[in-house]
């Protein structure tokens, strides 16, 4: 446990540094820091044993995250923007869990996952705006959307397989931006605003303050998404350790086998790809909310490349790789603001050199561990 | 519906159904000889438009001013230029990832395509902005009654077909084109009969690109305009249209762009209250069909049984 633990503690340092500075060089230094770091560690083996001692006491080690990351809102607490930052990673986080079922798992592939987000988003805002509906259910609702016009692409999705499948959905992510844009019912180019979250009477968007200390109130969204996240990693890694986990494994590493041993292949595909969309659209709703506004332009094809390369990036199918890559998707670009303009193309070309040379990702999910104590 | 404005459609979705048909081919011989879908395939066409207008600016301020020498020059240029890049883009970003699952050289060509659409926005002068592209066939029309037939559109057209037709001939007439066709079919045995297979891939990639910049200076002749995002829309739909009309089959890649472009001009005709819906209906004529036909229209010779 002590080599998870101490990675935490470094890493919740790291964090804390990296969202403090603003000087570009200071940035600039500390990214580069990272990467000899993290390419150091690998080569000393470190990098497994952290790997393993996360996958053996899993439980303490969550709990331990979320501490930190308790830690990393405390200190910012009355900076708006930093805390923003940290409430997008979280609810990118949770969609991404989402995407990691259906592709990481089942190997559905979804090219559209901007657009399940968005669907949420925009679920957010008419109910919102136009209905009582308290707004806690409002995020659920979202994901049932979600899930619900997903399910328009059931059929496509399982007859068809490798390339074939991926058209379906790169033509749902265009169509559904095209579709927002054109239709002045869902606010056209312009979008919708979307009122902020309330909960029990608690306005999420009004500044808090305790005693003498001022709080952001993005400290509000900030409970609500790590509750979020939090039951959405718990639901995830419950899903894998579980015999669901071994069918959606099973099917995606060799269907015509899977089918052999008696696995309904079509029933887990709906099974999976379901319950993908519907924590994307969970997500979406939430966001929908934190930001204020939801416009066409935020949830296009090139937003879901991103999300798919955040799974790449962090290792398919490795929900704290794919902690780990959010933030480094959200926040990096962010920090480096004297490259703002340079900031696609430099991440497009950070995705290509990993592609290239490491292609299994930062952390590569381990091996199943089917009997308790087990070390590869 | 007056037959004067029902012409217009007609001319309209043909010549998009040109432009998406090349497009599709690329896409058709990429697949057909390293089972890999090539999605910077619609930026690599931006970049030989902007290849094209660069050397017509740069011929211009050289003096040059005789229309036929220009289209020339920047044909042969930018077919060039894109060949070349096509060739790298297979020699240093696809073979290497033969051996990795398809998701990684997927991804991997569509980060390609972001890193080109941004190099052109950002190292381009003023690349952000819609960029105004010659016109350099002759403007004159045949008036047909209601209906005014633009000669450059013919000529576009007549050259487009003889791209494709000339194609063909290529891959069924010649040697050169039977290589091809037989590492598509079967990359092993292709070896063992002697055929050199790293060179007609990186081949096969030049002639695609080539393809790709002949339709991005059609597209910059047909709309007078270039701006650095137009590959992106582009290379999905002949994406889809290759899909739809059946992925190694360059018949089906040409029946895909054409029905791509019928289902748009459809689409803006039968919705009139609603022409920005054309898009929205021929992406989802397209989801539809791939329920129908998981395959494509054209059956791969060899597919797995839905």
């Amino acid at each position: 446990m002590l080599p998870g633990a101490a990675a935490l503690a470094l890493a919740t340092v790291y964090v804390i540094a990296l969202l403090a500075v603003e000087k570009q060089p200071l940035v600039i230094g500390l990214l580069a820091l990272a990467i000899v770091a993290v390419l150091g560690a690998d080569r000393m083996g470190l990098l497994a044993s952290v790997s393993r001692s996360f996958a053996e006491r899993e439980d303490t080690l969550g709990a331990l995250a979320i501490l930190a990351a308790f830690v990393v809102a405390a200190f910012f607490h009355d900076n708006h923007f930093v805390l923003l930052l940290v409430v997008t990673v979280l609810i990118y986080a949770v969609a991404a869990l989402g995407l990691n079922i259906q592709i990481g798992y089942a190997g559905v592939l979804n090219f559209a996952g901007a657009s399940f987000f968005g669907i949420g988003a925009y679920t957010a805002a008419v109910l919102n705006a136009h209905t009582a509906v308290p707004h806690l259910l409002v995020l659920p609702t979202g994901g049932l959307i979600a899930a619900l016009i997903g399910s328009l692409l059931l059929l496509p999705v399982l007859r068809t397989r490798g390339h074939y499948a991926a058209v379906v959905t790169i033509a749902f992510a265009l169509l559904f931006k095209t579709f927002l844009e054109v239709n002045d019912v869902l606010g056209g180019p312009q979008g919708l605003h979307v009122q902020g979250m309330n909960i029990f009477g608690w306005s999420l968007n009004d500044n808090m303050a305790v005693g003498d200390i001022d709080l952001s109130f993005y400290l509000g969204y900030f409970v609500v998404s790590m509750a979020m996240l939090v039951g959405a990693f718990v639901l995830v890694r419950r899903l894998v350790r579980s015999w669901i986990g071994l069918n959606l494994d099973a099917m995606r590493l060799d269907e015509t086998a899977a089918g052999c041993f008696g696995l309904d292949v079509a029933r887990w595909k709906i099974i999976a790809f379901t319950l993908g969309n519907f924590l994307i659209g969970f997500a979406g709703a939430l966001f929908g909310m934190v930001g204020g506004f939801v416009a066409p332009n935020n949830y296009t094809f090139a937003d879901s490349l991103l999300l798919v390369s955040i799974l790449l990036l962090g290792g398919i199918g490795n929900p704290w790789g794919l902690a780990v890559a959010t933030f480094i998707v959200v926040v990096v670009p962010e920090k480096l603001q004297t490259i703002q303009e340079y900031r696609f193309l430099l991440y497009a070309l950070l995705v290509i050199a990993v592609l290239l040379f490491r292609p299994e990702g930062l952390l590569p999910r381990p091996m199943r561990r089917y009997v308790a104590g087990w070390r590869p | 519906m007056d037959p004067g404005l029902l012409a217009q459609y007609v001319m309209n979705g043909l010549m998009l159904g040109m432009m998406y048909a090349l497009v599709a081919v690329g896409f058709t011989l990429f697949f057909g000889v390293l089972d890999v879908i090539q999605f910077s395939h619609g930026d690599v066409l931006t970049v030989g438009a902007f290849v094209a207008l660069a050397t017509y600016i740069g011929l211009r301020s050289a003096g040059i001013s005789s229309s036929p020498i220009l289209l020339l020059a920047m044909l042969v240029v930018a077919i060039g230029a894109i060949a070349t890049l096509g060739l790298l883009i297979a020699r240093y970003l696809v073979l290497p990832l033969r051996a990795a699952p398809a998701l990684n050289t997927l991804l991997i060509t569509l980060t390609l395509g972001t890193v080109l659409r941004e190099s052109v926005r950002l190292f381009y002068p003023q690349g952000a902005d819609p960029k105004s592209f010659p016109a350099l066939l002759p403007t004159s029309s045949i008036n047909l009654g209601q209906f005014n037939l633009r000669l450059d559109n013919v000529i576009m057209l007549a050259a487009g077909a003889a791209v494709i037709v000339g194609l063909q001939l290529l891959l069924n007439r010649t040697k050169l084109g039977l290589a091809i066709r037989a590492v598509a079919q079967d990359e092993e045995t292709a070896r063992t009969m002697g055929i050199n297979f790293t060179a007609i891939v990186l081949f096969t990639f030049a002639l695609g690109s080539a393809l790709a910049a002949f339709a991005g200076i059609m597209n910059g002749l047909y709309y007078n305009e270039i701006n650095f995002g137009t590959g992106l829309l582009l290379g999905v739909i002949g994406f889809s249209a290759a899909i739809v009309g059946g992925l190694g089959s360059i018949y089906g890649a040409i029946l895909g762009g054409f029905l791509f472009a019928g289902l748009q001009t459809i689409g803006a005709v039968a919705l009139p209250f609603a022409g920005a819906y054309k898009d929205v209906f021929a992406f989802a004529v397209v989801i539809a069909l791939m329920a129908w036909r998981p395959t494509g229209l054209i059956r791969e010779k060899i597919s797995e049984r839905v």
